[in-house]
C-alpha cells in the first residue's frame, strides 16, 4: 500500500486517479500508523517551499518520515515535495528542509537569460546520466511536464535524470530509498504513469 | 530542450462537445470522455475544457464529466468557463482541473487573478482572452466574445502577466473558425509584453499554420485548436511529427 501523505499542500487528484488508474492500493493520510504501515510513501506538494515545510511540520509527521527514510522504506518527493528533500531552500528567503539528499534548491530565474520563461512550466526531454529504477517501464526518451520556478542544485551524487533549460534541471533524484522528481509523474503522460508503477514495486 | 506544445480544446455544453465557427453555428460532436481519452491517446500536450452551459442543472452534468474525464487522461488539464471567484476556482480544482482558466470574471473583477494565484499559485491560473481587431486597436471581448470592452489586449495581458497569471491564452476571433492561419500579428503584439506562456487559439485550418505560427512567433509556446482535431482533419499525432521533422521541439 502507498501513503500519500496530506498535510494540506496542493491539489491531490491527479495523483490518487493515477494511482488507481494503476490499480495500486493507495490512501491519503496524516496518520502516522498508517505511514508506519505503508510500503512506499509519496510526498506530493505544490506552492512556495517555507509555507509548505511549516504545514509539514505542523502535522507532527518529520520524525516519522525521518524515521522510515532510515529504516529504508521508499520515499518519493514530487515536484515541491521533491525539494522538501533537500537541505535547504533559498525561496523568498532561506528555509532547512528534511535532509533526506544533500543539496539546495534555488531560483531558476537568477540561473537561466531572460528569454527563457519563468515557471519552466511544460514538457521536457528527461537525460539520464546512470541506471534509474524509476525509468525501468519508460520508453527510451521519455518527456515529463514540469511547472517549477526553482530547481535542486549541488546535488550531483543523487542525480539520476536531468532536462535541459539552459542550466540541467535535476529531473529525477534518487539517495538510496529516497526518489524525488521535479516534475509531475501524474501529469506526464504514459511514461509518467510508469514510473509510478516502478516506485510501487520499490520495496524496503 | 522545453517543447512546443499542442493543444486539442473541447466546448462543453450540457454535457456534450461543441465545436462553432466564429463562436456561432454550434453543432453537437461527441462525448467529452470518448474525446478526451482519445486525445490522451493521441499524444496531445494537454486538453482544454471550457465549460460554454448556461443552467445550473448543466453546470452539474459538467463537474461530473470533468471528474470522470481528470480520472482517465494523464496529462494537464485546465478548465474554462463560468469562472468568476476564487470559490469557482476551488470547485473546478476539486472536480480534477490542473489550471483554471479565467476570462469575462476577471474582466469583471481584475482583482480575481491575483487573489486566486495567491491562494494557488501562478502556475493554476490561465487568463483567457478573446480578442479583435475594432479600429485598428487589439480590444477584448467579454461573454465568449459577444461584448466588446474597453480593454486593450495588450495592455490587459500586460496586466495579467504581472499580477499572477501563470499562461496566457490568446483567441482571436479575427480568425476563429475560419482556418486561414492563426493571427501572428496579434500574438505577436501579445508576446512582445509578456514574459509568461502564450497559447495560440483561432484560426489553425491544416498542419503549416502551426508550423508558421511557431516560426513567425517565438514567444508562442503553445498552439490550440479544436474542430480540425475534432473532425479529424488534423491528426494529432502526424501533426507533431511533421513539426518535428522541420525543427520544432515536439514532445514524440
Amino acid at each position: 500500500m502507498i501513503a500519500v501523505i496530506d498535510y494540506g499542500v496542493g491539489n491531490l487528484f491527479s495523483l490518487t486517479a493515477s494511482l488507481k488508474a494503476l490499480s495500486l492500493d493507495s490512501v491519503v493520510t496524516r496518520e502516522p500508523s498508517v505511514l508506519h504501515e505503508a510500503d512506499q510513501l509519496i510526498l506530493p506538494g505544490v506552492g512556495a517551499f517555507g509555507d509548505a515545510m511549516r504545514k509539514l511540520e505542523e502535522t507532527g509527521l518529520v520524525p516519522v518520515i525521518r524515521e522510515e527514510a532510515s529504516a529504508g522504506k521508499p520515499i518519493l518527493g514530487i515536484c515541491l515535495g521533491m525539494q522538501l528533500l533537500f537541505d535547504k531552500s533559498y525561496e523568498y528567503g532561506e528555509h532547512d528542509g528534511l535532509s533526506l539528499i544533500g543539496g539546495s534548491v534555488k531560483s531558476l530565474r537568477d540561473a537561466v537569460p531572460n528569454h527563457l520563461k519563468i515557471p519552466q512550466m511544460g514538457w521536457n526531454r528527461l537525460i539520464p546520466v546512470r541506471e534509474e529504477p524509476l525509468l525501468r517501464y519508460c520508453s527510451d526518451a521519455p518527456y515529463a511536464y514540469f511547472v517549477h520556478s526553482y530547481y535542486a542544485t549541488a546535488c550531483e551524487e543523487a542525480l539520476s535524470a536531468y532536462a535541459e533549460y539552459h542550466v540541467r534541471v535535476p529531473g529525477i533524484v534518487r539517495k538510496d530509498n529516497v526518489w524525488g522528481t521535479q516534475f509531475h509523474p501524474e501529469k506526464s503522460g504514459a511514461d509518467g504513469l510508469s514510473m509510478l508503477r516502478a516506485f510501487s514495486e520499490v520495496t524496503a | 530542450m522545453i517543447t512546443k506544445r499542442i493543444i486539442p480544446c473541447l466546448d462543453i455544453r450540457d454535457g456534450r462537445v461543441v465545436k462553432g465557427k466564429n463562436f456561432t453555428g454550434i453543432r453537437d460532436v461527441d462525448s467529452p470522455v470518448a474525446l478526451a481519452s482519445f486525445y490522451n491517446e493521441s499524444g496531445a500536450d494537454e486538453l482544454v475544457f471550457y465549460d460554454i452551459t448556461a443552467s445550473a442543472e448543466g453546470r452539474g452534468l459538467f463537474a461530473d464529466v470533468l471528474r470522470d474525464v481528470a480520472s482517465r487522461i494523464f496529462i494537464p488539464l485546465t478548465v474554462g468557463g463560468n469562472i468568476n471567484t476564487v470559490d469557482d476556482f476551488d470547485r473546478v480544482l476539486k472536480s480534477g482541473a490542473d489550471k483554471v482558466s479565467v476570462n469575462s470574471g476577471a474582466i469583471r473583477d481584475p482583482s480575481l487573478i491575483p487573489r486566486a494565484a495567491e491562494k494557488y499559485g501562478d502556475q493554476c491560473v490561465v487568463l483567457s482572452m478573446d480578442v479583435k481587431r475594432v479600429n485598428g486597436k487589439f480590444t477584448v471581448f467579454a461573454k465568449g466574445g459577444r461584448e466588446q470592452t474597453s480593454l486593450d489586449a495588450i495592455e490587459w495581458a500586460a496586466y495579467g502577466a504581472k499580477n499572477g497569471a501563470g499562461e496566457i491564452v490568446v483567441n482571436s476571433i479575427d480568425t476563429d473558425g475560419v482556418k486561414d492561419g492563426f493571427d501572428l500579428e496579434m500574438l505577436n503584439a501579445i508576446a512582445s509584453v509578456c514574459d509568461i506562456p502564450i497559447i495560440a487559439s483561432g484560426g489553425a485550418g491544416c498542419m503549416e499554420d502551426f508550423l508558421t505560427l511557431f516560426r513567425s512567433v517565438p514567444g508562442v509556446d503553445a498552439g490550440l485548436a479544436a474542430s480540425i482535431f475534432h473532425f479529424g482533419e488534423v491528426a494529432i499525432r502526424d501533426l507533431k511529427r511533421y513539426l518535428k521533422e522541420n525543427g520544432i521541439e515536439m514532445r514524440i
